[in-house]
């Protein structure tokens, strides 16, 4: 039914929507480039669907740009080994969508281009980085898009637009033409309006490449999730509920409503555990030290030579100090500073080396609670819901909105977010993990959840 | 472990960028700021890591580089190429190095 409903949402009506939300200075924001001539192959599994793709994945005929001055206007030479595949499976690829720049953000006020507005409530933030992947779904103009993760930017914008957001294993989908932020946890990830949809274009986008060194050359199973026609379609699951991710000082209202999802799963035959995973704690400062440290080395290369910005000046120094300091905004400059600290002599020790031993300890843990038989592990996606434009100006504070998401980065785990319910009208994420490469359970075990909750998951 | 001014002005350089000097109290705060919270991963026992622990997640390939899928020649992504180099901008300093060169020879 869901798949049908993709292949009835044809170009013509995505630029219907874009046309209505998009414009004005109540409009989404949510594209930053698009390709009205695009129209999709007649053949293939997404034939003539529309879909969004967020602008740090290479495209041939529209703008990559980051959300950053310093990419304004860029065409790729090549483009994204996801995005060649959307295209071969015939979808028709309308447009590049707004992002904080280089990835870096958790609300999509970073980009250089202008935040994104939530059209669940355009006072509020989408989430980030991929919010305008997210809001791109959330209103309707297309029912598939390409998002990237780092620490949580595709399930986020999933959970604050009450979306579907995929987080796929490291290495399942090639980051080829994917714009590197931090190399060892970025991951292309898909949005879908329904379970059935992000699915689809994961089995599309799925799948070893050569020219990604880390890709796996590993056989992709079925991902599009069928549930027959049982009452009880998920039992023998064995479902663990970490500890460490309802806190006491976690929203009671955003507890409750992922409680009555874990009360569903069992109405559904799974079995709830309590696990733990104790590190928890310790993957927001983690993070915040391995991603930056990758950044700044990632972004060495605009330097105002090979490509992007350049700011004129007359020796080669002042060249890359300009175009640099001209061309970065103010979250991606205050990353580089802090990736170079921690990894300049003297700190590298102290900060990077013991970041990656924890990083270690946090793999260990979820490898020791798939072990024991937990084959998922259900939790919120983020501790609050949408949060109002501006309202968050602490950089560690915004940090602190991945807190559920980064650990599954970290430790190159697939996961995602569907909606589960809702508070004062805002959608409230629930979020799957799973075991290395078994996308197929946990999308088994989302569709199972999504069909019971029903509308109950938009109340 | 206390990030200074003087910190800022460094990691400023070393990463190419330039920086507005009224921009460097707030950097050094901010600095601080995440960098305190970060203090928390000195107290973890971490000497039984091995720092070496396979990365089960991330697998792998030989290190052979296919040839990149180009649209085009490499030479058509340029203003200008010549004799399979690119023409890049002349600098200011090219002259003077250029003059140097003629009076060293």
């Amino acid at each position: 039914m869901t798949i049908d409903a993709l292949r009835a949402h044809r170009v013509s009506d995505a630029w219907s929507v874009f046309d209505a939300v998009q414009a004005g200075p109540d409009g989404l924001n949510a594209f930053l480039s698009t390709d009205r001539t695009a129209v999709g192959n007649a053949t293939g599994s997404l034939a003539g669907v529309p879909v969004a793709v967020k602008d740090n994945l290479a495209t041939l005929h529209m703008p990559t740009t980051c959300g950053s001055k310093i990419l304004d206007g860029y065409i790729s030479p090549f483009e994204a080994t996801a995005v060649r595949k959307l295209r071969e499976a015939g979808a028709a690829i309308i447009g590049k969508t707004n992002m904080d720049e280089f990835a870096m953000g958790s609300s999509n006020e970073n980009s250089a281009y202008g935040p994104v507005r939530n059209p669940v409530d355009r006072t509020r933030v989408p989430g980030g980085s991929s919010g305008g992947s997210a809001a791109a779904v959330a209103s309707g103009v297309v029912r598939i898009a390409l998002g990237s993760e780092t620490g949580g930017s595709v399930r986020q914008p999933a959970a604050f637009c009450g979306i579907v957001g995929i987080k796929p294993t490291y290495g399942r989908v090639s980051r080829y033409g994917l714009v590197a932020y931090a190399s060892s946890l970025d991951n292309v990830g898909v949005f879908g309006a329904t379970v059935h949809e992000a699915a689809l274009g994961l089995q599309v986008i799925a799948g070893h490449d050569r020219f990604d060194s880390t890709s796996a050359n590993t056989l992709v199973p079925s991902l599009v999730p069928d549930l027959g026609t049982s009452d009880r379609p998920l039992t023998g699951l064995v479902v663990g509920k970490p500890r460490e991710y309802f806190p006491a000082s976690l929203d009671p209202r955003v507890a409750e409503r992922c409680e009555r999802a874990l009360a569903s799963l069992v109405a559904l035959g799974a079995e709830v555990r309590d696990v733990s995973l104790p590190s928890t704690e310790l993957a927001i400062p983690v993070y915040y030290i391995i991603a930056p440290a990758e950044a700044s080395s990632n972004l060495a290369r605009y330097d105002g030579v090979r490509y992007g910005h350049r700011a004129p000046a007359a020796d080669l120094g002042t060249l890359y100090e300009q175009t640099r300091s001209q061309g970065f905004g103010a979250e991606v400059t205050r990353r580089i500073l802090l990736g170079t600290y921690v990894l300049s002599a003297g700190y590298y020790d102290a900060y990077y080396k013991r970041a990656q031993a924890v990083r270690s300890l946090i793999t260990q843990e979820f490898t020791q609670v798939f072990a024991s038989g937990v084959h998922l592990l259900f939790t919120p996606t983020a501790p609050t819901t949408a949060f109002r434009l501006g309202e968050v100006s602490d950089p560690y504070e915004m940090y602190l909105s991945d807190i559920f998401t980064v650990t599954a980065n970290l430790a190159g785990i697939p996961a995602m977010s569907l909606p589960v319910g809702r508070i004062d009208g805002l959608p409230v994420g629930g979020q799957f993990m799973a075991a290395p490469f078994d996308e197929a359970t946990m999308l088994r075990a989302a569709a199972a959840l999504e069909r019971v909750l029903g509308a109950e998951a938009h109340q | 472990m206390s990030v200074t001014p003087d910190d800022v002005r460094h990691v400023a350089r070393l990463s190419r960028l330039g920086l507005e000097e009224d921009r460097v109290p707030s950097l050094v705060a901010e600095l601080n700021g995440i960098l305190g919270h970060m203090d928390v991963l000195q107290q973890v026992d971490i000497s039984a890591v091995p720092l070496t622990a396979p990365y089960h997640a991330a697998p792998l390939r030989d290190d052979a580089l296919p040839a990149d899928p180009l649209l085009r020649t490499r030479e058509t992504f340029a203003p200008a190429a010549r004799d399979g180099f690119f023409l890049v901008p002349r600098l200011t300093t090219h002259g003077a190095l250029e003059a140097k060169v003629a009076e060293d020879a």
